[in-house]
């Protein structure tokens, strides 16, 4: 069937809070692959991936190639939405609203603003309610998470430590915006008012947060999750979903890896299951802790 | 009552307290459970198979042995809703990606009206409701084919998108994200009698 006439329809409505929302709930449980070109993506869908990730190198290529990093080429991100049936995602920089009208036209499902690249713009992100294509934007507290949610985000993920291989700054991540909720849930109308003006993020977001008991978008996990344990302990912590970076196309089998990422995301609570999917998969990425980073070498404290 | 939605992957949770509300609106007490392994349907009144992408829930249904639970469960006629890309892996389609179970007797084409970009909300009349029902079509797909047998619920630009064939109901919208839960009480009501 073919492209429905907009004007045809009466009540039709695209681009809306829900049905971008929406799009990020048809991916809880899943796993979003990061992929560099066709061959990868078919790999990642192959292996249950419920959506693909194009970018022009994985993170830990990134780290090591240094320079500038920038939206993949258009080439690349549609080769890779041309290869699968799963939704196919594109990072761009922070604040860079033309990588992303690029992205949005030649229609991606969703939009990553990645501290991975190099931000364009220290200050602001990007405007995205103004957009009909959903975003995932990283965060590493409530407060910076509740911020991109005002701007429109309809994902958050964990910003973690991207390309390491090392988990822990998920979990710190992960834990201090759960913390933050719970935090929230204890005050009283005038401290939520206050905490509201100090992160600069609305009061009746914070109130819905609070009166929810978590994000009122979902939330993933990102940034050094590397093996099907990791992927567990990160659901385990009551994420919506996992995102795999360097962690499968850095593994020594990728095919193995993925699949058994996919299935521990699914049985991360059974850990007879999870001994038998962690068996067979070859090893992990070989990655280095996040203390062997200098500050200007860590990704997550771009972007505010 | 148990409510089991069918939980490998998908938005779980929405079908769960869709359940619940519409149990309330009934006035039947409605337990749900997210299904994630085998040995729980045949213990569900009522089974959902949610929304998200149907690759990974239908490999994961046939990897934790929980496909042949549901086509035990449609076989003993008890009631399933199927919404999205649980449409797609419970009917029948022609993407060797997807290991669809074939129970509902309809062909499902996915992503029919295209990719995220094309997604949206509309007015729909639904048979069997007495109002409109506002629905979310998410990367939807549509009914391409329809078997005897099989009867059409609602159409969409022309094409079918919520279908019944005795007590399985499925939809290419999203009946669990938004406030109106009386698809969810169609199917309770046809455990009720």
């Amino acid at each position: 069937m073919g492209e429905i006439e907009g004007t045809d329809i009466e009540g039709l409505k695209r681009g809306t809070e829900l049905v971008k929302r929406g799009f990020a709930q048809m991916q809880k449980g899943g796993v979003i692959m990061d992929v560099v070109d066709a061959e990868q993506a078919r790999i990642a869908e192959d292996a249950g991936a419920v959506a693909v990730m194009a970018l022009e190198s994985v993170p830990a290529d990134i780290r090591k190639r240094g320079g500038v990093a920038r939206m993949a080429p258009v080439e690349t991100n549609e080769e890779i939405l041309e290869e699968v049936s799963i939704p196919a995602m594109g990072k761009v920089r922070i604040g860079h609203e033309a990588e992303a009208r690029i992205l949005e036209s030649i229609g991606m499902d969703m939009i990553d603003e990645s501290e991975v690249l190099t931000p364009a713009d220290e200050k602001n992100h990007i405007d995205k309610r103004d957009f009909d294509t959903p975003f995932v934007c990283g965060a590493r507290d409530l407060g910076e998470a509740l911020r991109r949610i005002d701007e429109g985000a309809a994902m958050i993920r964990t910003k973690g430590e991207a390309g390491t291989g090392d988990v822990a700054e998920a979990v710190r991540h992960q834990k201090a915006i759960k913390g933050g909720i719970r935090k929230i849930q204890g005050m009283n109308t005038e401290e939520r008012r206050n905490y509201a003006r100090e992160i600069e993020a609305p009061l009746p977001l914070v109130e819905e947060t609070a009166e929810l008991g978590r994000l009122p978008v979902v939330n993933f996990a990102a940034g050094g999750i590397a093996t099907p344990a990791d992927a567990a302990l990160m659901m385990r912590l009551g994420c919506d979903g996992i995102f795999v970076g360097s962690g499968i196309f850095g593994a020594e089998d990728p095919e193995s890896m993925g699949r058994a990422i996919v299935e521990a995301v699914n049985s991360y609570d059974d850990p007879a299951a999870l001994a038998e999917i962690s068996r067979n998969v070859g090893g992990g990425m070989k990655g280095r802790s996040k203390e062997s980073l200098s500050e200007e070498e860590q990704l997550q404290y771009r972007g505010n | 009552m148990l409510a089991g939605v069918v939980g490998v992957q998908g938005d779980v949770s929405e079908h769960q307290a869709a359940f619940r509300r519409a149990g309330e609106e009934l006035g039947l007490g409605v337990e749900t459970v997210a299904v994630r392994s085998s040995g729980t349907v045949p213990d569900c009144d009522v089974v959902a198979l949610p929304g998200g992408e149907s690759t990974t829930i239908s490999s994961l249904i046939r990897r934790e042995g929980i496909d042949d639970e549901i086509r035990e469960h449609v076989g003993a006629g008890k009631p399933i809703l199927a919404t999205c890309a649980g449409l797609i892996v419970l009917g029948r389609n022609d993407d060797s990606r997807v290991d669809s179970l074939g129970l509902l007797d309809v062909t499902v084409e996915r992503n029919a009206f295209g990719r995220q970009r094309e997604s949206f909300e509309a007015p729909l009349e639904v048979e069997g409701l007495d109002e409109g029902f506002h629905a979310v079509f998410i990367r939807a797909p549509v009914v391409s084919e329809v078997g005897e047998g099989v009867e059409v619920l609602a159409e969409f630009d022309g094409d079918p998108v919520a279908v019944r064939q005795e007590n399985v109901v499925g939809t290419a919208f999203h009946p669990e994200l938004t406030d109106d839960y009386r698809i969810h009480e169609l199917l309770l009501r046809g455990q009720d009698d």
